[in-house]
Protein backbone atom coordinates (compact mmCIF):
# COMPACT_ATOMS: atom_id res chain seq x y z
CA UNK A 1 0.00 0.00 0.00
CA UNK A 2 2.43 2.55 0.82
CA UNK A 3 4.63 1.18 -2.09
CA UNK A 4 1.74 2.45 -4.18
CA UNK A 5 1.19 5.29 -2.75
CA UNK A 6 4.85 6.36 -2.97
CA UNK A 7 4.42 5.24 -6.85
CA UNK A 8 1.68 7.47 -7.65
CA UNK A 9 2.83 10.37 -6.01
CA UNK A 10 6.10 9.96 -7.98
CA UNK A 11 5.39 12.03 -11.14
CA UNK A 12 4.13 14.85 -9.31
CA UNK A 13 6.65 14.31 -6.57
CA UNK A 14 9.23 14.37 -9.63
CA UNK A 15 8.05 17.85 -11.57
CA UNK A 16 7.25 19.76 -8.41
CA UNK A 17 11.07 19.06 -7.74
CA UNK A 18 12.42 20.46 -10.79
CA UNK A 19 9.90 23.20 -11.36
CA UNK A 20 9.32 24.59 -7.85
CA UNK A 21 11.27 23.36 -5.09
CA UNK A 22 14.92 22.87 -6.77
CA UNK A 23 14.79 26.28 -9.11
CA UNK A 24 13.26 27.96 -5.50
CA UNK A 25 16.73 26.96 -3.58
CA UNK A 26 18.69 27.72 -6.01
CA UNK A 27 17.09 30.99 -6.57
CA UNK A 28 18.20 31.77 -2.60
CA UNK A 29 22.21 30.27 -3.37
CA UNK A 30 22.20 32.01 -6.11
CA UNK A 31 21.46 35.60 -4.48
CA UNK A 32 24.26 34.69 -1.32
CA UNK A 33 27.14 34.00 -4.07
CA UNK A 34 28.83 36.38 -6.87
CA UNK A 35 29.51 34.62 -10.65
CA UNK A 36 33.25 34.32 -11.39
CA UNK A 37 34.63 36.38 -13.94
CA UNK A 38 36.21 34.03 -17.08
CA UNK A 39 35.12 31.17 -15.34
CA UNK A 40 36.66 31.45 -11.77
CA UNK A 41 34.68 29.95 -9.63
CA UNK A 42 31.39 31.63 -7.69
CA UNK A 43 32.62 33.25 -4.56
CA UNK A 44 30.04 33.22 -1.85
CA UNK A 45 29.75 36.48 -0.51
CA UNK A 46 26.77 36.14 2.49
CA UNK A 47 24.25 39.24 1.79
CA UNK A 48 26.05 41.55 -0.23
CA UNK A 49 23.83 40.62 -3.04
CA UNK A 50 20.93 42.07 -0.76
CA UNK A 51 23.47 45.18 0.51
CA UNK A 52 24.09 46.10 -2.88
CA UNK A 53 20.46 45.61 -4.15
CA UNK A 54 18.98 47.65 -1.27
CA UNK A 55 21.42 50.27 -1.93
CA UNK A 56 20.51 50.80 -5.30
CA UNK A 57 17.86 53.17 -5.64
CA UNK A 58 16.27 52.24 -8.81
CA UNK A 59 15.01 48.67 -6.99
CA UNK A 60 13.49 50.79 -4.35
CA UNK A 61 11.62 52.99 -7.11
CA UNK A 62 10.33 49.81 -8.45
CA UNK A 63 9.22 47.69 -5.06
CA UNK A 64 7.60 52.02 -4.56
CA UNK A 65 5.61 51.19 -7.65
CA UNK A 66 4.64 47.61 -7.05
CA UNK A 67 3.27 48.74 -3.69
CA UNK A 68 1.67 51.70 -5.27
CA UNK A 69 0.19 49.48 -7.64
CA UNK A 70 -1.15 47.13 -5.15
CA UNK A 71 -2.72 49.45 -3.44
CA UNK A 72 -4.14 51.55 -6.36
CA UNK A 73 -5.83 48.24 -8.02
CA UNK A 74 -6.52 45.77 -4.88
CA UNK A 75 -8.99 48.12 -2.93
CA UNK A 76 -10.64 49.66 -6.01
CA UNK A 77 -11.44 46.57 -7.91
CA UNK A 78 -12.78 45.15 -4.61
CA UNK A 79 -15.53 47.69 -3.88
CA UNK A 80 -15.81 47.96 -7.46
CA UNK A 81 -16.23 43.98 -7.82
CA UNK A 82 -18.55 43.95 -4.59
CA UNK A 83 -20.79 46.81 -6.24
CA UNK A 84 -21.29 44.93 -9.04
CA UNK A 85 -21.94 41.71 -7.28
CA UNK A 86 -25.06 43.86 -5.72
CA UNK A 87 -26.35 45.45 -8.76
CA UNK A 88 -26.48 41.79 -10.36
CA UNK A 89 -27.83 39.89 -7.71
CA UNK A 90 -30.62 42.31 -7.40
CA UNK A 91 -33.76 42.28 -10.03
CA UNK A 92 -32.66 44.30 -12.60
CA UNK A 93 -33.12 44.62 -16.23
CA UNK A 94 -31.18 42.92 -18.73
CA UNK A 95 -29.02 41.44 -15.68
CA UNK A 96 -27.70 38.42 -18.00
CA UNK A 97 -26.08 41.23 -20.24
CA UNK A 98 -24.22 43.48 -17.10
CA UNK A 99 -23.14 40.54 -15.35
CA UNK A 100 -21.85 39.30 -18.83
CA UNK A 101 -20.09 42.53 -19.45
CA UNK A 102 -18.40 42.79 -15.91
CA UNK A 103 -17.44 39.60 -16.41
CA UNK A 104 -15.58 39.14 -20.04
CA UNK A 105 -12.74 41.18 -19.46
CA UNK A 106 -11.49 37.96 -16.86
CA UNK A 107 -11.69 35.64 -20.26
CA UNK A 108 -9.08 38.14 -22.14
CA UNK A 109 -5.02 37.25 -22.04
CA UNK A 110 -3.57 40.63 -20.41
CA UNK A 111 -1.58 41.10 -23.84
CA UNK A 112 -4.84 41.64 -25.46
CA UNK A 113 -6.46 44.10 -22.68
CA UNK A 114 -3.35 45.97 -22.86
CA UNK A 115 -3.57 45.89 -27.04
CA UNK A 116 -7.22 47.31 -26.51
CA UNK A 117 -6.07 49.79 -24.03
CA UNK A 118 -2.96 51.49 -25.99
CA UNK A 119 -5.46 52.64 -28.38
CA UNK A 120 -6.98 54.49 -25.93
CA UNK A 121 -3.78 55.74 -23.97
CA UNK A 122 -1.71 56.34 -26.99
CA UNK A 123 -0.62 59.73 -27.00
CA UNK A 124 -1.76 61.17 -31.24
CA UNK A 125 -4.04 58.82 -32.01
CA UNK A 126 -5.41 57.47 -29.09
CA UNK A 127 -9.26 57.59 -28.44
CA UNK A 128 -8.44 59.41 -24.36
CA UNK A 129 -6.26 62.46 -26.09
CA UNK A 130 -9.16 62.54 -29.25
CA UNK A 131 -11.68 62.92 -26.80
CA UNK A 132 -9.97 65.67 -24.54
CA UNK A 133 -9.12 67.27 -27.78
CA UNK A 134 -12.87 67.61 -29.50
CA UNK A 135 -13.50 69.14 -25.80
CA UNK A 136 -10.93 71.76 -26.38
CA UNK A 137 -7.97 70.22 -23.70
CA UNK A 138 -4.76 69.84 -24.59
CA UNK A 139 -3.71 65.75 -24.39
CA UNK A 140 -2.18 63.57 -21.37
CA UNK A 141 0.34 61.70 -22.61
CA UNK A 142 -1.20 58.48 -20.12
CA UNK A 143 1.93 56.12 -20.83
CA UNK A 144 4.38 58.68 -21.42
CA UNK A 145 4.56 61.39 -18.68
CA UNK A 146 5.97 59.94 -15.41
CA UNK A 147 3.50 61.26 -13.27
CA UNK A 148 0.39 60.16 -15.01
CA UNK A 149 1.33 55.95 -16.28
CA UNK A 150 1.40 54.24 -13.06
CA UNK A 151 -2.11 55.39 -13.02
CA UNK A 152 -2.61 54.28 -16.20
CA UNK A 153 -1.81 51.15 -16.09
CA UNK A 154 -3.95 50.89 -12.57
CA UNK A 155 -6.60 51.74 -14.42
CA UNK A 156 -6.54 49.37 -17.03
CA UNK A 157 -6.08 46.40 -14.09
CA UNK A 158 -8.84 47.18 -12.34
CA UNK A 159 -10.80 46.89 -15.68
CA UNK A 160 -9.26 43.73 -16.33
CA UNK A 161 -9.91 42.24 -13.09
CA UNK A 162 -13.23 43.54 -10.87
CA UNK A 163 -15.17 41.14 -13.01
CA UNK A 164 -12.88 37.91 -11.78
CA UNK A 165 -13.86 39.10 -8.00
CA UNK A 166 -17.48 39.98 -8.41
CA UNK A 167 -18.13 36.36 -9.23
CA UNK A 168 -17.18 35.65 -5.61
CA UNK A 169 -19.25 38.05 -3.88
CA UNK A 170 -21.95 36.96 -5.93
CA UNK A 171 -21.76 33.30 -5.09
CA UNK A 172 -21.61 34.50 -1.28
CA UNK A 173 -24.87 36.84 -1.57
CA UNK A 174 -26.80 34.25 -3.27
CA UNK A 175 -25.85 32.09 -0.41
CA UNK A 176 -27.00 34.23 2.18
CA UNK A 177 -30.57 33.39 4.01
CA UNK A 178 -33.26 36.00 2.66
CA UNK A 179 -34.61 35.40 6.20
CA UNK A 180 -31.89 38.13 7.30
CA UNK A 181 -33.23 40.73 4.65
CA UNK A 182 -36.97 40.03 5.90
CA UNK A 183 -36.27 40.12 9.02
CA UNK A 184 -34.06 43.40 8.70
CA UNK A 185 -37.00 44.75 6.53
CA UNK A 186 -39.58 43.62 9.70
CA UNK A 187 -37.49 45.81 12.20
CA UNK A 188 -37.40 49.13 9.16
CA UNK A 189 -33.49 48.48 9.05
CA UNK A 190 -32.63 50.97 5.82
CA UNK A 191 -30.62 49.51 3.15
CA UNK A 192 -27.71 51.56 4.06
CA UNK A 193 -27.41 49.90 7.06
CA UNK A 194 -28.47 46.47 6.59
CA UNK A 195 -25.22 46.43 4.01
CA UNK A 196 -23.27 47.53 6.89
CA UNK A 197 -24.32 46.10 9.59
CA UNK A 198 -24.86 42.35 7.76
CA UNK A 199 -24.47 42.23 4.70
CA UNK A 200 -20.93 43.43 4.47
CA UNK A 201 -19.66 41.52 7.98
CA UNK A 202 -20.91 38.19 6.49
CA UNK A 203 -19.06 38.87 2.86
CA UNK A 204 -15.57 39.28 5.34
CA UNK A 205 -14.32 35.41 4.43
CA UNK A 206 -15.28 36.14 0.72
CA UNK A 207 -13.36 39.73 0.76
CA UNK A 208 -10.37 37.90 3.05
CA UNK A 209 -10.60 35.12 -0.06
CA UNK A 210 -10.49 38.49 -2.78
CA UNK A 211 -7.97 39.91 -0.99
CA UNK A 212 -5.33 37.20 -1.20
CA UNK A 213 -5.57 36.46 -4.74
CA UNK A 214 -5.42 40.36 -5.34
CA UNK A 215 -2.55 40.42 -3.51
CA UNK A 216 -0.95 37.36 -5.37
CA UNK A 217 -2.04 38.99 -9.11
CA UNK A 218 0.03 42.26 -7.76
CA UNK A 219 3.04 40.46 -8.04
CA UNK A 220 2.28 38.29 -10.57
CA UNK A 221 0.89 39.83 -13.24
CA UNK A 222 2.91 42.33 -15.47
CA UNK A 223 2.36 41.03 -19.13
CA UNK A 224 0.75 44.21 -19.63
CA UNK A 225 3.99 46.17 -19.13
CA UNK A 226 5.48 44.20 -22.14
CA UNK A 227 2.88 46.00 -24.51
CA UNK A 228 2.03 48.94 -22.59
CA UNK A 229 5.03 50.80 -21.31
CA UNK A 230 8.20 48.24 -20.98
CA UNK A 231 8.61 49.48 -17.27
CA UNK A 232 9.10 53.15 -18.72
CA UNK A 233 9.32 56.09 -18.55
CA UNK A 234 12.72 55.27 -16.57
CA UNK A 235 11.15 52.89 -14.50
CA UNK A 236 7.78 54.87 -13.46
CA UNK A 237 5.81 51.28 -14.42
CA UNK A 238 8.21 49.28 -13.74
CA UNK A 239 7.30 46.46 -11.40
CA UNK A 240 9.19 43.60 -9.19
CA UNK A 241 8.44 40.85 -11.46
CA UNK A 242 9.32 42.85 -14.96
CA UNK A 243 12.75 43.97 -12.83
CA UNK A 244 13.52 40.20 -12.60
CA UNK A 245 12.74 40.11 -16.08
CA UNK A 246 14.81 42.86 -17.22
CA UNK A 247 17.79 42.01 -15.11
CA UNK A 248 17.96 38.41 -16.43
CA UNK A 249 17.50 38.36 -19.94
CA UNK A 250 18.19 42.19 -20.73
CA UNK A 251 20.71 42.96 -18.31
CA UNK A 252 22.29 39.43 -17.77
CA UNK A 253 22.44 39.87 -14.39
CA UNK A 254 21.47 36.45 -12.79
CA UNK A 255 22.02 37.65 -9.02
CA UNK A 256 20.24 40.79 -9.53
CA UNK A 257 17.34 38.86 -10.47
CA UNK A 258 17.87 36.26 -8.08
CA UNK A 259 18.12 38.68 -5.34
CA UNK A 260 15.17 40.11 -6.40
CA UNK A 261 12.93 37.15 -6.76
CA UNK A 262 13.94 36.09 -3.17
CA UNK A 263 12.24 38.96 -2.27
CA UNK A 264 9.45 38.67 -4.26
CA UNK A 265 9.30 34.90 -2.64
CA UNK A 266 9.13 36.80 0.94
CA UNK A 267 6.66 39.02 -0.03
CA UNK A 268 4.23 35.29 -1.18
CA UNK A 269 5.56 34.05 2.02
CA UNK A 270 3.71 37.00 3.81
CA UNK A 271 0.70 36.50 1.99
CA UNK A 272 0.53 32.60 2.31
CA UNK A 273 0.66 32.77 5.79
CA UNK A 274 -2.20 35.23 6.12
CA UNK A 275 -4.09 32.76 4.08
CA UNK A 276 -3.24 29.76 5.94
CA UNK A 277 -3.95 31.86 9.57
CA UNK A 278 -6.86 34.09 9.00
CA UNK A 279 -7.88 33.44 5.59
CA UNK A 280 -8.63 29.12 6.63
CA UNK A 281 -9.63 30.33 10.69
CA UNK A 282 -12.34 32.17 9.29
CA UNK A 283 -14.02 30.95 6.40
CA UNK A 284 -15.41 28.12 9.31
CA UNK A 285 -18.10 30.26 10.09
CA UNK A 286 -19.56 30.92 6.73
CA UNK B 1 -48.25 43.47 11.71
CA UNK B 2 -50.66 43.69 9.02
CA UNK B 3 -49.91 42.49 5.29
CA UNK B 4 -49.54 46.10 4.17
CA UNK B 5 -46.50 46.93 6.10
CA UNK B 6 -44.84 43.79 5.42
CA UNK B 7 -45.40 44.38 1.46
CA UNK B 8 -43.96 47.89 1.01
CA UNK B 9 -40.50 47.10 2.15
CA UNK B 10 -40.78 43.91 0.40
CA UNK B 11 -41.23 45.38 -2.87
CA UNK B 12 -38.65 47.74 -2.15
CA UNK B 13 -36.06 45.09 -1.73
CA UNK B 14 -37.37 42.86 -5.30
CA UNK B 15 -37.25 46.34 -7.08
CA UNK B 16 -33.73 48.13 -7.56
CA UNK B 17 -34.39 51.84 -7.43
CA UNK B 18 -34.05 53.73 -10.86
CA UNK B 19 -30.66 54.93 -9.88
CA UNK B 20 -28.63 52.07 -9.09
CA UNK B 21 -30.62 50.72 -12.70
CA UNK B 22 -28.71 53.14 -14.36
CA UNK B 23 -25.60 53.13 -12.35
CA UNK B 24 -25.01 49.46 -12.71
CA UNK B 25 -25.85 49.96 -16.91
CA UNK B 26 -23.54 52.68 -17.07
CA UNK B 27 -21.18 50.59 -15.47
CA UNK B 28 -21.35 47.61 -17.23
CA UNK B 29 -21.24 49.80 -20.63
CA UNK B 30 -17.99 51.55 -19.72
CA UNK B 31 -16.79 47.93 -18.57
CA UNK B 32 -17.63 46.14 -22.26
CA UNK B 33 -16.83 49.11 -24.45
CA UNK B 34 -12.70 48.49 -24.65
CA UNK B 35 -13.96 45.22 -26.36
CA UNK B 36 -17.13 46.90 -28.58
CA UNK B 37 -14.29 49.19 -29.51
CA UNK B 38 -11.85 47.10 -30.96
CA UNK B 39 -14.56 44.82 -32.63
CA UNK B 40 -15.35 48.53 -33.75
CA UNK B 41 -11.63 49.35 -34.92
CA UNK B 42 -10.75 45.55 -36.33
CA UNK B 43 -14.08 46.01 -38.94
CA UNK B 44 -13.27 49.27 -39.92
CA UNK B 45 -10.72 50.61 -42.18
CA UNK B 46 -7.97 52.35 -40.09
CA UNK B 47 -9.00 55.75 -40.73
CA UNK B 48 -12.75 55.10 -38.59
CA UNK B 49 -10.22 54.43 -35.71
CA UNK B 50 -11.62 57.30 -33.49
CA UNK B 51 -13.74 58.55 -35.97
CA UNK B 52 -17.23 56.62 -35.23
CA UNK B 53 -19.93 57.35 -38.37
CA UNK B 54 -22.24 54.87 -38.21
CA UNK B 55 -22.18 54.13 -41.53
CA UNK B 56 -18.97 53.62 -42.01
CA UNK B 57 -17.87 50.71 -44.37
CA UNK B 58 -16.91 47.29 -42.84
CA UNK B 59 -14.00 45.21 -43.84
CA UNK B 60 -12.32 42.24 -43.30
CA UNK B 61 -9.32 43.47 -44.76
CA UNK B 62 -7.68 44.15 -41.37
CA UNK B 63 -7.95 40.21 -40.54
CA UNK B 64 -6.74 39.24 -44.06
CA UNK B 65 -3.57 41.70 -43.59
CA UNK B 66 -2.89 40.25 -40.05
CA UNK B 67 -3.52 36.96 -40.99
CA UNK B 68 -0.77 37.31 -43.90
CA UNK B 69 1.68 39.39 -41.71
CA UNK B 70 2.20 36.69 -38.77
CA UNK B 71 2.22 33.47 -39.20
CA UNK B 72 -0.92 33.02 -36.83
CA UNK B 73 -1.91 29.38 -38.45
CA UNK B 74 0.86 28.34 -36.50
CA UNK B 75 0.52 30.09 -33.16
CA UNK B 76 -3.10 28.29 -33.11
CA UNK B 77 -1.45 25.11 -33.48
CA UNK B 78 0.71 25.89 -31.12
CA UNK B 79 -1.39 27.20 -28.73
CA UNK B 80 -4.03 24.69 -29.12
CA UNK B 81 -1.28 21.49 -28.95
CA UNK B 82 0.09 23.55 -25.75
CA UNK B 83 -3.53 23.66 -24.33
CA UNK B 84 -4.31 20.08 -24.97
CA UNK B 85 -1.16 18.68 -23.71
CA UNK B 86 -1.06 20.47 -20.57
CA UNK B 87 -4.62 19.68 -19.16
CA UNK B 88 -4.14 16.17 -20.20
CA UNK B 89 -0.62 16.09 -18.72
CA UNK B 90 -2.51 17.56 -15.67
CA UNK B 91 -5.46 15.44 -15.01
CA UNK B 92 -3.02 12.82 -15.28
CA UNK B 93 -0.53 13.67 -12.58
CA UNK B 94 -2.96 15.63 -10.15
CA UNK B 95 -5.02 12.46 -10.79
CA UNK B 96 -2.37 10.20 -9.34
CA UNK B 97 -1.58 12.32 -7.02
CA UNK B 98 -4.43 13.32 -5.62
CA UNK B 99 -5.67 9.68 -4.78
CA UNK B 100 -2.33 8.56 -3.14
CA UNK B 101 -3.32 11.97 -0.80
CA UNK B 102 -6.87 11.06 -0.69
CA UNK B 103 -6.18 7.25 -0.23
CA UNK B 104 -3.29 6.16 0.75
CA UNK B 105 -1.37 5.50 3.62
CA UNK B 106 1.90 7.55 3.00
CA UNK B 107 4.12 8.63 5.97
CA UNK B 108 4.50 12.20 6.49
CA UNK B 109 1.25 12.72 3.95
CA UNK B 110 0.03 16.26 5.52
CA UNK B 111 3.49 17.79 5.34
CA UNK B 112 3.91 16.42 2.10
CA UNK B 113 0.52 17.77 1.39
CA UNK B 114 1.47 21.29 2.89
CA UNK B 115 4.57 21.47 0.73
CA UNK B 116 2.60 20.58 -2.21
CA UNK B 117 0.32 23.90 -1.54
CA UNK B 118 3.13 26.36 -1.62
CA UNK B 119 3.23 25.77 -5.57
CA UNK B 120 -0.39 27.81 -5.11
CA UNK B 121 1.75 30.94 -4.57
CA UNK B 122 5.33 29.78 -5.59
CA UNK B 123 4.35 29.58 -9.62
CA UNK B 124 6.65 29.13 -12.41
CA UNK B 125 6.52 32.26 -13.88
CA UNK B 126 7.78 33.90 -10.35
CA UNK B 127 10.84 31.33 -11.06
CA UNK B 128 11.86 32.67 -14.25
CA UNK B 129 15.29 32.83 -14.03
CA UNK B 130 16.05 29.06 -12.66
CA UNK B 131 13.41 27.97 -14.51
CA UNK B 132 14.76 29.20 -17.74
CA UNK B 133 18.39 27.36 -16.63
CA UNK B 134 16.31 24.08 -15.87
CA UNK B 135 14.86 23.95 -19.23
CA UNK B 136 17.58 24.64 -20.92
CA UNK B 137 20.00 21.60 -19.01
CA UNK B 138 16.47 19.31 -19.99
CA UNK B 139 16.52 20.04 -23.67
CA UNK B 140 13.27 22.36 -23.80
CA UNK B 141 14.28 25.68 -24.98
CA UNK B 142 11.78 26.69 -27.65
CA UNK B 143 9.68 23.33 -27.12
CA UNK B 144 5.68 22.85 -26.62
CA UNK B 145 7.41 20.96 -23.74
CA UNK B 146 9.27 23.40 -22.22
CA UNK B 147 6.20 25.97 -22.15
CA UNK B 148 3.49 23.28 -19.88
CA UNK B 149 5.79 21.24 -18.65
CA UNK B 150 6.33 23.27 -15.13
CA UNK B 151 2.32 23.39 -14.87
CA UNK B 152 1.95 19.82 -15.61
CA UNK B 153 2.14 19.08 -11.69
CA UNK B 154 -0.11 21.65 -10.00
CA UNK B 155 -1.07 22.34 -6.51
CA UNK B 156 -4.70 23.27 -7.49
CA UNK B 157 -4.97 20.36 -9.81
CA UNK B 158 -4.19 18.16 -6.76
CA UNK B 159 -5.82 19.79 -4.22
CA UNK B 160 -9.20 19.97 -6.04
CA UNK B 161 -9.47 16.57 -6.94
CA UNK B 162 -7.97 15.12 -3.59
CA UNK B 163 -11.20 16.90 -1.83
CA UNK B 164 -13.34 14.98 -4.39
CA UNK B 165 -11.95 11.99 -3.69
CA UNK B 166 -12.22 12.59 0.11
CA UNK B 167 -16.31 12.80 -0.21
CA UNK B 168 -16.54 9.30 -2.75
CA UNK B 169 -17.97 6.57 -0.02
CA UNK B 170 -15.69 4.14 0.27
CA UNK B 171 -18.35 1.48 0.33
CA UNK B 172 -17.78 1.87 -3.36
CA UNK B 173 -15.03 1.02 -3.57
CA UNK B 174 -15.37 -2.39 -1.43
CA UNK B 175 -17.61 -3.07 -4.02
CA UNK B 176 -15.30 -2.86 -6.76
CA UNK B 177 -12.59 -4.92 -4.88
CA UNK B 178 -15.12 -7.56 -4.10
CA UNK B 179 -15.67 -7.53 -8.03
CA UNK B 180 -11.92 -8.21 -8.73
CA UNK B 181 -10.87 -4.16 -9.28
CA UNK B 182 -7.24 -4.11 -8.74
CA UNK B 183 -6.22 -0.10 -7.49
CA UNK B 184 -5.55 1.37 -11.05
CA UNK B 185 -9.24 -0.21 -12.07
CA UNK B 186 -11.16 1.10 -8.93
CA UNK B 187 -9.19 4.15 -9.87
CA UNK B 188 -10.76 4.82 -13.50
CA UNK B 189 -13.73 3.21 -12.87
CA UNK B 190 -15.24 4.24 -9.69
CA UNK B 191 -13.23 7.75 -8.78
CA UNK B 192 -12.31 9.48 -12.12
CA UNK B 193 -16.35 9.36 -13.05
CA UNK B 194 -17.60 10.32 -9.91
CA UNK B 195 -15.41 13.33 -10.43
CA UNK B 196 -16.16 14.40 -13.73
CA UNK B 197 -17.58 17.62 -12.36
CA UNK B 198 -14.42 18.84 -10.77
CA UNK B 199 -12.50 17.57 -14.11
CA UNK B 200 -14.79 19.84 -16.06
CA UNK B 201 -14.21 22.89 -13.77
CA UNK B 202 -10.58 22.31 -13.72
CA UNK B 203 -10.03 21.88 -17.26
CA UNK B 204 -11.74 25.32 -17.98
CA UNK B 205 -9.63 26.71 -15.39
CA UNK B 206 -6.73 25.63 -16.85
CA UNK B 207 -7.38 25.87 -20.31
CA UNK B 208 -8.23 29.57 -19.87
CA UNK B 209 -5.08 29.97 -17.84
CA UNK B 210 -2.88 28.58 -20.58
CA UNK B 211 -4.19 30.26 -23.68
CA UNK B 212 -3.83 33.45 -21.46
CA UNK B 213 -0.67 32.94 -20.40
CA UNK B 214 2.37 35.00 -21.59
CA UNK B 215 5.70 35.46 -19.68
CA UNK B 216 6.58 32.15 -19.46
CA UNK B 217 6.11 31.07 -22.68
CA UNK B 218 7.64 34.29 -24.18
CA UNK B 219 11.13 33.77 -22.19
CA UNK B 220 11.37 30.11 -23.28
CA UNK B 221 10.18 30.24 -26.93
CA UNK B 222 12.24 32.30 -29.30
CA UNK B 223 10.94 30.89 -32.64
CA UNK B 224 7.20 30.78 -34.32
CA UNK B 225 7.76 26.90 -34.59
CA UNK B 226 6.65 26.95 -30.61
CA UNK B 227 5.29 30.62 -29.93
CA UNK B 228 1.64 30.21 -28.35
CA UNK B 229 -1.12 33.08 -29.31
CA UNK B 230 -0.24 35.00 -26.89
CA UNK B 231 3.32 35.70 -27.24
CA UNK B 232 3.24 35.84 -31.05
CA UNK B 233 0.49 38.69 -30.68
CA UNK B 234 3.01 40.53 -28.04
CA UNK B 235 5.88 40.05 -30.37
CA UNK B 236 3.83 41.75 -33.68
CA UNK B 237 1.73 43.97 -31.77
CA UNK B 238 4.46 45.91 -30.13
CA UNK B 239 4.36 49.42 -30.36
CA UNK B 240 8.11 49.68 -31.59
CA UNK B 241 7.16 47.53 -34.59
CA UNK B 242 4.78 49.96 -36.02
CA UNK B 243 1.87 47.65 -36.99
CA UNK B 244 -1.04 49.56 -38.20
CA UNK B 245 -3.60 49.66 -35.58
CA UNK B 246 -6.61 48.29 -37.13
CA UNK B 247 -4.29 45.51 -37.97
CA UNK B 248 -3.53 45.07 -34.18
CA UNK B 249 -6.78 45.05 -33.02
CA UNK B 250 -7.69 42.33 -36.02
CA UNK B 251 -4.93 40.34 -34.64
CA UNK B 252 -5.77 41.20 -31.38
CA UNK B 253 -9.48 39.55 -32.00
CA UNK B 254 -8.10 36.94 -33.86
CA UNK B 255 -6.43 35.51 -30.51
CA UNK B 256 -8.79 36.07 -28.17
CA UNK B 257 -11.93 34.91 -30.77
CA UNK B 258 -11.67 31.07 -29.64
CA UNK B 259 -11.89 31.40 -25.97
CA UNK B 260 -14.55 34.57 -25.84
CA UNK B 261 -16.83 32.46 -28.56
CA UNK B 262 -16.41 29.48 -25.78
CA UNK B 263 -17.12 31.88 -23.05
CA UNK B 264 -20.06 33.45 -24.64
CA UNK B 265 -21.90 30.14 -25.09
CA UNK B 266 -20.81 28.46 -21.57
CA UNK B 267 -20.79 31.55 -19.14
CA UNK B 268 -22.62 29.54 -17.04
CA UNK B 269 -19.74 27.16 -16.84
CA UNK B 270 -17.26 28.83 -17.27
CA UNK B 271 -18.25 31.04 -14.46
CA UNK B 272 -19.41 27.90 -12.13
CA UNK B 273 -15.50 26.31 -13.08
CA UNK B 274 -13.85 29.84 -11.99
CA UNK B 275 -15.83 29.40 -8.54
CA UNK B 276 -15.78 26.37 -8.02
CA UNK B 277 -11.51 26.27 -8.60
CA UNK B 278 -11.02 29.27 -6.11
CA UNK B 279 -13.65 29.02 -3.23
CA UNK B 280 -11.67 25.86 -2.31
Amino acid sequence: MQLYGALLLLPAALLLTTFAYLPTVTTVINSLFLPGFRGAPTEFVGLENYQVLFDDPTFWKVARNNFIYAVGTIPTSIALALGMALFVNGKLRGRGFVRMAYFTPTILPMIAAANIWMFFYAPQIGLFNKLLGMLGFSGVNWLGDPSVALSSVIVMSVWKEAGFFMIFYLAALQSMPPELKEAADLEGTSRWSFFWRVTFPLLMPTTLFVLINALINSVRVVDHLFILTKGGPNNATNLLLYYVYENAFSFFDRTTAATITVVILLVLAVVATLKFTILDRRTHYQ
Amino acid sequence: MNTTTTYAPRSRFFSIPALETVAAWLLAIIWIFPLLYAFWAAFHPSEFMVNFELFAPLTLENFTNAWSQAPFARYYLNTFALVTGVVIGQFVVCTLAAFAFARFPIPGKNVLFMLVLIQLFVFPEVLIVENYRIASELGLINTITGIGLPYVASALGIFLLRQTFKTIPRELEDAARIEGCNWLEILWKVYVPLAKPTYLAYGLVSISHHWNNFIWPLVVTNSVESRPLTVGLGVFSAPETGVNWATVSAATLLSIAPLLIAFLLFQRQFVQSFLRAGIR
